[in-house]
């Protein structure tokens, strides 16, 4: 473990600040797409310290989510290691989580590693409209969706018809 | 009283969530292509995410201490408050669509209308399930349309999984006694008042599809009784068979 976290749990109280615990979690990484943070992805609503024990509010992507209960689990796990013997997560449905809260950076960061970031805002699609969505790989938009669905439920399959690479989306929800 | 009938109420859309997922989860290995077998392991799994939202508040409101476990492992066939569309069986791919299709033109609405309830904890779950069964319902209904119009064959498989499921379809908008109250605190909306549009819109597809729309006005019903088809006791027993001989197994 960090030093730095070490030295914070021999001081209570210094370390025990929101933001102390918000930085803490917000660098650890969704199981499924371990480039993202959940900083990245938005999921990561609150963080409420109290006396004894520290809240820290999580939204759900879809609610079947497998990665979920892994997400939740490490952040206990995270806390512990820092010191906080306390911690209870909390599901936070409202407002929901939409790919609108991927920040810029997660959406960069998406780009990179292969994956399309989701195309437009989530209204958009929610009126069933399907934007293009450009090849990571190439930059072309001449792209393909093959299905709505891909290795987790929050991105679909497309194939880029001008590097002929297949390609996964996050898609706009 | 209004805890009883709150949590009846919850226990009716988790029990149809439960089921609808655990069908949809048996086509996993056994799907016409990869795409759709991963589609429908998305769905199962949306849907079995709301089942557990459902059950888990449902128990809260109940008092009784049980959990969303119990709730969906240990109960009989006639506690399953479920619409018996959701059980009748997944048969081929067009009988499955087609039980999505008519299933999810009645539930999309639905939740549409939940997601502004005076309960603000139901408003805030269907706010989330409406997000994925838009999904859904525009998958199903691109099947209904490419089947409905396609081969001789998948035409004629269609239609007949849409005339075999039909009579389960009046069910739907029936109205009963915990659903007066829930129309009448605001808590969800009027069965009867969803109907308008579920026939408008599922009236187009099928002639899109063109297929003809089934005559019949024959209703089944009981489900919300829990006066079930043989089918959901075949799936309960799959489904329920690990918890109830290991009581209390965990992962
Ligand atoms: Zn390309």
């Amino acid at each position: 473990m960090a030093t730095s976290s070490q030295a914070a749990r021999a001081s209570p109280g210094r370390g025990r600040s929101k933001k102390a615990v918000w930085d803490q979690l917000a660098e650890l990484t969704d199981p499924e797409i371990p480039i993202l943070t959940l900083e990245d992805l938005g999921i990561l609503r609150w963080v409420r310290v109290g006396a004894d024990r520290i809240t820290v509010g999580i939204a759900p992507t879809y609610s079947g989510c497998p990665a979920l209960e892994v997400i939740e689990l490490n952040v206990v796990e995270k806390l512990k290691n820092c010191g906080y013997a306390k911690v209870k997560v909390e599901r936070v449905l409202a407002p929901p989580w939409t790919t609108d809260w991927i920040s810029d950076a997660g959406r960069k960061k998406l780009l990179d590693y292969g994956i399309a970031p989701p195309a437009g805002g989530s209204r958009r699609t929610l009126l069933g409209e399907d934007l293009p969505v450009a090849c990571p790989r190439c930059a072309s938009s001449d792209t393909a969706k093959v299905s709505e669905f891909g290795s987790t439920p929050c991105k679909a399959s497309y194939k880029c018809n001008a590097c002929l690479e297949p390609f996964e989306y996050f898609k706009c929800i | 009283m209004d805890r009883e009938r709150l949590s009846e109420y919850l226990l009716r859309l988790a029990d149809n969530a439960l089921i609808s997922g655990q069908q949809l989860a048996a086509w996993v290995g056994h799907g016409p292509e990869l795409e759709e077998e991963m589609a429908m392991a998305n769905f199962a799994l949306d849907y079995i995410g709301q089942a557990r939202m459902l059950y888990t508040y449902a128990g809260e409101v109940e008092g009784k201490g049980r959990s969303e476990d119990e709730l969906a492992f240990l109960r009989d066939g006639m506690d399953f408050r479920n619409v018996l569309l959701v059980e009748q069986p997944n048969g081929d791919f067009a009988q499955t669509i087609a039980r999505q299709f008519l299933y999810e033109s009645w539930y999309l609405p639905l939740l549409e209308a939940l997601a502004i309830s005076t309960d603000r904890r139901l408003a805030e779950i269907a706010a989330c399930a409406v997000r994925e069964i838009r999904y859904h319902l525009r998958h199903a209904r691109m099947w209904l349309v490419r089947l409905g119009d396609g081969t001789d064959e998948s035409r004629q498989r269609m239609q007949t999984a849409i005339d075999l499921l039909w009579p389960c379809t009046g069910e739907l908008f029936a109205a009963d006694a915990i659903d007066e109250w829930a129309a009448e605190t605001g808590l969800g909306p009027h069965p009867g008042s969803l109907r308008p549009a579920w026939d408008a819109k599922v009236g187009a597809a099928i002639e899109e599809a063109t297929l003809k729309r089934p005559v019949s006005d024959w209703v089944a019903r009981g489900g919300r009784r829990g006066r079930h088809t043989e089918h959901l006791g075949y799936l309960l027993a799959e489904m329920q068979f690990l918890q109830r001989a290991y009581l209390a197994a965990n992962w």
